[in-house]
């Protein structure tokens, strides 16, 4: 049985902490899961009315009021509550210790959820804080997402002081730095004082960034650091190459949020630091990227059928491609072209899932296995991975060429309403992307089942055995 | 637990959150405090109650999601107005300026589209004004009724747009709407002082070269850059088939100016606008906005030209020459 297997290896432990874990891990897991399905089935009636203006009308349907809703659940939803609930089983697990609290869990998983709930139909209804990118949610419905960040905080820290290892090892690092970090970035983003007009615009574009880069970006390369050596049974690469990319991404990340406002009336100083840094923002990106790779090495042809590798391997090559990608975006002569077009929906498609969704998947698949000892089967595997690999492809690329042509036409002196007609046959590619991705979402729904209240024994995963024990590779 | 262990610990979730912290302060907190300090450009004014309201509704409907509110020193961008300048946003908050130009940019709509009645057509359904629209409807801001209660504006609609049964009149709602976006008029760009520092000299992409060669070698691209010109300004309302929309803005096919002998009429309305004409026996509520300011006398020699040659018009061709006469007059 999986208890076995575990108490085998954590002798300090006791079956029950081992089960705690694996239920808050597996409730986190569920739950972010289910905020998946809804965020991206209201992803793809949007993607739909870019060709159907009139299909779903109505306040309640409109798209100024859904598209806010679908990135605000994928963001709060989604990405927060599986990356926290890894967070949580890589933080125990990599400390040799039990969760400090599982009571503070599960608050935080009901805290979390509340206010996903709560934010959503304050959207619905027209309750918008402004329609600036991830805050758009009513000022208190933001302060429940903070208290539900400060218990978690609370909770990790706690149980990383509680390991029985010496070292903190470098997945702690970055969960602990995200979850910490971003409890500053809620405050900053909350407090209104700072915020009048152009000085609003300042601070827009420090936290829309920074609430990506500063929250999902360290807790998905956390995961990495751990579920990694985990899969392959070997240790990364290079640890001193983990911290300084720690360390790199911590001071150049929070300087380049003004390039999200080229050429606005913000001062041209602070756009110009924006661009320079975002150019440094390349040492910790590869930095982090070629461990990965380097500690991927050689090792990825055998184990081309193991699923969780190939997550893991499209969530580093995702990162370091999408990461690129933003550094290039950032130059002027760049955003003559791609600013305020699709283009920059295919940038942020290519990091939020080809980056921070495929490290989740892989991390998830690495890990609620061991901890649930109940793994999904390998077509449902299988499955998931080439649909959501292949739709998000067809997604990415038809933004990236419609908003290329999007610009051109601008620059051309094209009437206005060209760029809406040139665009339709990359609405409807993105679409039919957009439609594959949610298909394998459904399928992930289904693999998540497996390995939470499916039955253990009849898995065909290459890191669980059949009777649900970990095989040693 | 040892103490190294501990120290270790407050170094790495401390010792970063510290950092993170000081750069917060410097990167956002800073900036937003110096920034929000900018004092508004000259004839920059607060909204009205009204037009208030309607920014709410602009937010509530998620406007900014497809429409920016900035206009980049950028040629592109003349289009849609002036450069923006830090003063123009001192009572913007919160801030609209917006990341995606899924629709046009809103920052100078007031003047561009002056007219409420567009406004409201547009809004219940944008297909009936043009037609490859991809906006969604908003016709839920609007009431169907029997017949329109004394002072309400009866939206004009075309008929394949139009209720069965009863009339089409706007919600308090869409009234503040329409308020709001009438009031979205830029100030004359700031000459001097603290505002022209960010202010950057427009950045040549590849230009729409102006149309002041009449070689006949050109004419046929001037043609083509006369109805884009057309398309860009005036078929909103006057539509792409010339034939305006019935009670709400008028035809230009076989409008009377447009096939004058004298170009002057037709002219003078291009460059200063008209409003509360008899057209064709018929007085439009709608003003049409000048074009003098934003485009220049080859764009409008084009633009005329392609009016007086199309939809069955036979009005004697002009020159940038003439448009350039007639604006020497002034209004």
């Amino acid at each position: 049985m999986m208890s076995t297997a575990i108490v085998a290896r954590h002798t300090s432990l006791g079956e029950s902490d081992n089960r705690a874990l694996a239920s808050v891990f597996a409730a986190y897991t569920v739950s972010a899961t289910l905020w998946l399905l809804f965020a991206t089935a209201v992803g793809v009636l949007l993607a739909y009315k870019f060709s159907a203006p009139d299909f779903g009308r109505g306040a309640w349907l409109t798209f100024g009021r859904l598209r806010p809703i679908h990135t605000n659940a994928t963001f709060y939803g989604w990405a927060s509550l599986a990356l926290v609930g890894t967070a949580y089983y890589v933080a125990a697990r990599s400390s040799g210790t039990r969760l400090y609290s599982t009571r503070l869990a599960w608050v935080g998983l009901a805290l979390f959820n509340l206010a996903a709930v709560a934010g959503t139909v304050a959207l619905d209804l027209g309750y918008n804080d402004g329609n600036l990118e991830y805050r758009e949610w009513p000022w208190p419905i933001r302060l429940i997402f903070l208290a539900a960040l400060v218990v978690t905080a609370w909770n990790l820290l706690a149980t990383v002081s509680r390991r029985s290892t010496q070292e903190i090892y470098l997945s702690n690092w970055y969960i602990l730095g995200g979850v910490l970090w971003t409890c500053i970035i809620a405050i900053v983003a909350i407090l209104p004082w700072y915020q009048y007009g152009l000085g609003q615009v300042s601070v827009s574009g420090f936290y829309m960034h920074n609430a990506v880069g500063m929250w999902f970006t360290p807790l998905a390369l956390g995961i990495f650091y751990y579920a990694l050596p985990k899969v392959l049974s070997r240790p990364i690469y290079s640890y001193a190459l983990g911290v300084f990319a720690f360390w790199t991404n911590l001071v150049f990340y929070p300087i380049i949020g003004a390039h999200h406002f080229l050429f606005s009336p913000l001062p041209w100083w602070l756009q110009t630091l924006a661009i320079v840094f975002s150019v440094a923002m390349l040492v910790p990106v590869w930095g982090g990227s070629a461990n990965f790779l380097l500690t991927m090495r050689g090792h990825l042809r055998e184990r081309a059928h193991s699923y969780p590798l190939m997550f893991i391997f499209v969530g580093v090559v995702g990162y370091l491609i999408g990461s690129t990608q933003g550094t290039l975006e950032a130059f002027r002569s760049l955003q003559e072209v791609w600013h305020l077009t699709n283009f920059a929906v295919g940038h942020s498609h290519l990091t939020m899932y080809g980056f921070v969704t495929f490290a989740i998947w892989g991390g998830v698949y690495a890990l609620l296995p061991l901890a649930t000892g109940k793994a999904p089967s390998q077509l449902g595997l299988g499955l998931h991975f080439w649909m959501a690999l292949v739709g998000s492809f067809i997604y990415v690329i038809s933004l990236s060429i419609g908003g290329t042509v999007q610009g051109l036409d601008w620059i051309h002196g094209l009437p206005f309403i060209q760029s809406v007609v040139d665009m339709q046959p990359y609405y409807v590619w993105r679409g039919i992307g957009g439609s594959l991705m949610f298909l394998s979402h459904i399928v992930f729904a289904w693999n998540v089942w497996r390995m939470t209240y499916g039955r253990a024994g009849d898995s065909g995963s290459p890191i669980i055995g059949p009777t649900g024990a970990e095989v040693a590779p | 637990m040892s103490k190294p262990a501990i120290s270790e610990l407050v170094l790495i979730a401390g010792g970063s959150t510290l950092v993170y912290a000081v750069l917060a302060l410097l990167m956002g907190v800073l900036p937003g405090i110096e920034l929000s300090k900018t004092p508004p450009g000259s004839g920059v004014e607060p909204l009205t109650a009204l037009q208030a309201e309607g920014r709410g509704v602009y937010v509530a409907s998620g406007c900014s999601y497809c429409h920016t509110q900035q206009v980049r020193p950028l040629e592109q961008d003349k289009v849609f107005g002036r450069p923006s300048a830090p003063g123009d946003f001192a009572y913007a908050t919160p801030e609209l300026l917006g990341s995606e130009r899924t629709g046009p940019d809103l920052t100078n709509i007031g003047a561009r589209q002056p007219s409420a009645v567009w406004q409201f057509i547009h809004l219940y359904n944008p297909r009936a004004v043009v037609p490859e629209s991809i906006m969604p409807a908003f016709d839920w801001l609007f009431d169907v009724v029997a017949a329109a209660p004394a002072g309400a504006t009866v939206v004009p609609l075309p008929d394949k747009f139009a209720p069965s049964l009863g009339v089409v009149v706007p919600s308090h709602r869409a009234e503040a709407l329409v308020a709001y976006l009438a009031s979205l008029k830029q100030t004359p760009m700031p000459a001097s002082g603290r505002e022209s520092q960010t202010a950057k000299p427009v950045i040549a992409a590849t230009t729409t070269a102006s149309i002041a060669d009449s070689a006949p070698a050109a004419d046929a691209e001037n043609a083509l850059k006369g109805k884009a010109s057309f398309t860009t300004n005036c078929s909103a309302c006057h539509q792409a088939n010339g034939e305006g929309l019935p009670g709400a803005f008028p035809p230009l096919k076989g409008n009377a100016a447009v096939n004058d002998a004298d170009p002057a009429t037709h002219i003078r309305a291009v460059l200063y606008g008209v409003h509360g004409v008899n057209i064709g026996g018929v007085v439009y509520p709608s003003p049409m906005p000048p074009f003098g300011p934003a485009l220049n006398d080859a764009d409008i020699a084009g633009i005329i030209n392609y009016e007086r040659s199309s939809w069955g018009n036979h009005g004697t061709p002009v020159t940038a020459a003439l448009v350039a006469a007639e604006r020497a007059k002034g209004q």
